[in-house]
């Protein structure tokens, strides 16, 4: 019996082995008891910089500028009340808004029957359809900065929130097309079948059935159309010159002509994190999932 | 290879079991021979893996000690336990070749390098991957990935147990014949201690020379094949095991007679007192005879299930299920004998013991 | 899934192919067409071939913010990358601190790129800022306005904050995703922490971490707003990365035909060292 030879072998020389192996995890449980403070801290110092903008969106200029300060010695509103009394200020809430919305919708739209066709036929040029896509992601705005400028121009679309709905499409249609086509993969096929021995005809199939099985990962397209579209400034600001400016734009040149009232560029930044937050927190659930298709 | 006892074992998974039906597993009490071929058997959610991973270290339970031949490894890891387990999604370290998986659990615990090779050139040729040896288990097909699960059991040979959580899950049912062949095969050659947990009884009675049967969190009978075909020890057991299950019917105790309905039953032995239980005849339909004589039965349907027909009656309004050879036939007014060779009486679902 | 071979897929495609073709291919053409003219203003153009290439290609200006960019991307990954694993391997699995994890990691993502420059823009100056004040006050000599050197820290510094997050969310999704069973097979085997790590935490990682560093590898690559809000390009030429450099070119100069030219260039980079990174990580994969 060779096996059981070497089973008194392997036991003599594992022996130790076998001990020391357990320490090593009774080691790294006691490790991973402390393992919640590595997040703990990263969010405390992503934190920080955030909780600086709010300490001084809180401050009279005289008072950031004056003695340094943890918190505001003296609090005030006012730096808030300039933003909300003021229309330069609080219509570039609202044109961001507007565009952002405008993006969000006219991108999912699009992307929803193109996203279907790519996960389920085989059409003639569909992957290069979709490695094109895929490069506009990858187009530097800055190369696009001054083409888009002429173009719309051309179409007399300058200064309209629909020019920077459009022009951002450029890069949130084909990452709504990537998302959905993870979704809609997950979805079998036969559903489809199903549906059309019911006697459904496609776009009622589509809309009656087949949205409502995707909604998250809608959901989901949605949410990173928002993002993108809140946080682009370069084209934003190309594009726009009063009537459709974004709250982001306005503030880069308030700074610059009214120079240095930090108190008001402070609580404007902390106002445009407040709509990412809210949205985050809204769709917080989906967010994991919509990373774990590993799409985005 | 050792023997385990498992010693008043009680397991919750919330925090402070109050009642019976907190456990996930009320109370196991049992000891189980060194190399012996176990099955667990049970529906979905009895306690079966709980019990499986209580014996490999991954739970440790609420109460009670698990000993490996008479020694507390309760507070163990499981590493320390020196068990293998074989899970129900075959799992491989998918960027190794087949034999650095075989290799892994030796290198872990410092085997030296030589040895280690010795020892997997033994397993590969024990499980047939000989030919694949140098490849990547990533992209194997799910029942070579879960032989190689079962090689990294195999592997360390002086291994206590060998657990398997319902192993056969994802294989093709023809693969499925041919790896359980092939894991009795293994137990005979080398006599490890071996645990499979499965739901399927087929499963469980080829594999096991002892069934252990579990129903709600509670062991319900251990037995051999045989045992739990003839003397189901619960009425669950009746119904699980065999195919159709046991009949179950409500009867009243006469000394040695049971009473269904009007007719009267002659029972092997007389039971003891069933007073404020419910009392339940149960007869396996290989056990139930149909011909002229005995007590009359309507006969819902036959079904032909190729060597033999199951016929569905009733007998007093209770659904009456009895095996018939492919040639017999059905007579045009039916009757039922019982053969008391295959009567059980049971107690508030328990077995109760017939006298004489 | 099997799927079937149907032209008339493409009407379902058309809407958006449009939709981004009226905003990539008119300005890639209007971008090509400047590259090969040039002008002396009042509308007047004429055939300048590939001079505008030629010159890009051997200015020295131009190598200089390319390296910067280069060098920029290179440690951004290596920091945010290993960064990013490590701190999703000890994020929780379940309970209230997922969500309360999720919300706050996503935060910087969701915020402007120009209030995030504004924000680190304050957060570092040494008079007013929480970083900078703290940091003399240690007796640091750090001022990002005069300093090369302090003015790239904190360009970085900012990133990390900016975009580690993305990384950690990318792996997390790609950690939980991993069943129960592998855990406790690798304990069963006596795998080390560090083994569950190599052999069962990365391979599963791997799809998502591809995804990581292109997206981060092409944004770091296309960066304009952030350091351009916190240090204008400066001091000097520091920070002066390929992307503000060309809007310098081209709104600030009015050398449309260059900055054309150097679009070009600029975008054929990012789309070669993509598709680099990305053939490398798939042969990568492919052999485990």
């Amino acid at each position: 019996m060779t096996v059981s030879g070497n089973a008194t072998a392997a036991t003599q020389t594992t022996d130790a082995a076998t001990a020391a192996m357990a320490r090593r995890t009774r080691r790294s449980n006691a490790i991973a008891r402390f393992s919640f403070l590595v997040p703990v801290i990263y969010i405390f110092l992503l934190m920080l910089p955030i909780y600086w903008l709010m300490n001084m969106s809180f401050k009279t200029n005289s008072e950031i500028l004056g003695a340094f300060s943890l918190w505001p010695r003296d609090p005030t509103i006012a730096n808030y009340m300039v933003i909300f009394t003021d229309p330069a200020w609080y219509n570039g809430y609202i044109n961001s808004i507007i565009y952002v919305v405008m993006n969000m919708v006219i991108a999912v739209t699009v992307a929803l029957p193109a996203a279907y066709a790519f996960s389920r036929y085989r059409f003639l040029g569909d992957k290069h359809l979709f490695f094109w896509l895929l490069t506009n992601r990858m187009a530097p705005p800055a190369v696009f900065a001054l083409p888009f400028f002429q173009l719309y121009s051309a179409f007399g679309l300058i200064d309209t929130h629909i020019a920077v709905a459009i022009a951002h499409c450029l890069f949130n249609v084909p990452l709504a097309v990537w998302i959905l086509e993870g979704f809609m993969s997950g979805v079998p096929k036969e559903i489809d079948e199903t549906a059309y021995i019911d006697g459904y005809s496609f776009p009622k199939f589509f809309v009656k059935i087949f949205v409502p099985l995707i909604a998250s990962g809608i959901g989901v397209a949605a949410f990173f159309c928002f993002m993108f579209s809140w946080v682009e400034l370069l084209i934003a600001r190309t594009l726009t010159v009063t009537v459709a400016k974004p709250i982001a734009a306005t503030m880069t040149r308030t700074v610059s002509a009214s120079g240095l009232d930090w108190g008001v560029l402070a609580a404007a930044g902390v106002l445009t994190i407040i709509p990412g937050a809210l949205v985050i927190w809204f769709v917080r659930n989906y967010i994991a999932k919509g990373f774990a298709l590993g799409r985005v | 290879m050792a023997r385990i006892d498992l010693d008043h074992i009680r397991h919750a998974y919330m925090p402070n079991p109050a009642r019976d039906e907190d456990y996930a597993l009320r109370e196991v009490h049992h000891s189980w021979d060194d190399g012996g071929a176990y099955a667990l058997l049970g529906p979905s959610g009895c306690g079966k893996t709980t019990l499986l991973n209580i014996i490999s270290g991954l739970l440790t339970p609420s109460e009670g000690k698990i000993l490996f031949d008479g020694r507390d490894v309760t507070g163990l890891q499981p590493e320390e336990r020196n068990i293998a387990q074989v899970f129900q999604f075959p799992v491989v370290y998918d960027t190794m070749t087949v034999s650095d998986n075989l290799a892994f659990p030796l290198r872990n615990r410092g085997m030296a390098e030589a040895e280690v090779k010795k020892r997997v050139a033994e397993v590969l040729e024990m499980i047939d991957l000989g030919d694949i040896a140098h490849r990547k288990a990533r992209g194997l097909t799910a029942d070579l990935k879960q032989k190689i699960s079962l090689g990294r059991g195999l592997v360390r040979a002086d291994v206590n147990a060998i657990l398997f959580d319902e192993p056969l899950t994802v294989i093709d049912p023809h693969m499925k014949w041919q790896l359980r062949s092939q894991l009795k095969l293994l137990h005979r050659r080398f006599g490890h201690t071996m645990v499979y947990v499965t739901h399927d009884q087929t499963e469980a009675l080829t594999f096991a020379d002892k069934v252990v049967v579990m129903y709600g969190g509670e062991i319900v009978q251990i037995g051999t094949p045989q045992e739990l075909f003839e003397r189901p020890s619960h009425t669950f057991v009746g119904y699980f095991i065999g195919s159709p299950g046991m009949n179950v019917l409500p009867v009243t105790l006469e000394g040695a007679n049971a009473r269904l309905g009007q007719h009267s039953i002659v029972l092997p032995g007389a039971a003891g007192p069933t007073i404020g239980k419910r009392t339940e005849l149960g007869i396996r339909p290989e056990f139930v005879h149909l011909g002229r004589e005995g007590m009359p039965v309507t006969i819902d349907k036959i079904e032909d299930v190729g060597r033999q027909k199951i016929v569905r009656a009733a007998i007093e309004g209770h659904e009456l299920a009895i095996v018939l050879d492919e040639d017999s036939s059905v007579p045009a007014d039916p009757h039922v004998t019982f053969d008391p060779a295959g009567i059980n009486i049971y107690a508030d679902d328990w077995r109760m013991k017939l006298g004489g | 899934m099997d799927k079937t071979w149907n032209n008339k897929a493409w009407f379902m495609v058309l809407p958006m192919l449009l939709l981004v073709a009226f905003s990539a291919v008119i300005p890639l053409m209007t971008v090509v067409n400047y590259s090969v003219q040039d002008t002396f203003g009042n509308n007047q153009f004429f055939w300048a071939g590939t001079d505008w290439f030629s010159d890009v290609l051997s200015s020295p200006r131009f190598h200089d913010a390319l390296m910067r960019n280069l060098l920029f991307s290179g440690i951004i990954l290596l920091i945010e990358v290993p960064l990013g694993i490590f701190i999703a391997l000890n994020m929780p699995r379940k309970g209230l601190g997922v969500p309360f994890c999720l919300v706050f990691m996503s935060l910087p993502l969701l915020i402007p790129w120009n209030v995030v420059g504004t924000i680190w823009q304050v957060f570092g100056r040494i008079d007013i800022g929480l970083l900078g004040y703290t940091l003399n006050a240690l007796g640091f000599d750090y001022n990002y306005v005069n300093d090369p050197f302090d003015a790239w820290v904190t360009v970085i510094v900012m990133d990390v904050w900016h975009w580690t997050s993305l990384v950690v969310l990318l792996c997390y999704a790609g950690l939980v995703s991993i069943p129960d069973a592998y855990y406790q097979a690798a304990k069963i085997d006596g795998a080390s922490r560090w083994s569950v790590f190599r052999y069962i935490q990365l391979p599963k990682m791997n799809r998502v971490l591809l995804i990581a560093v292109l997206l981060r590898f092409m944004d770091s690559f296309m960066i304009y707003t952030e350091p351009f809000v916190v240090t204008g390009g400066g001091p000097g030429n520091a920070t002066t990365f390929l992307s503000i450099d060309l809007v310098k070119t081209a709104i600030g100069q009015f050398d449309v035909g260059p900055a054309a030219a150097m679009s070009l260039i600029y975008f054929l980079i990012i789309l070669l060292l993509s598709w680099v990174f990305y053939t490398v990580m798939v042969t990568n994969d492919a052999k485990g």
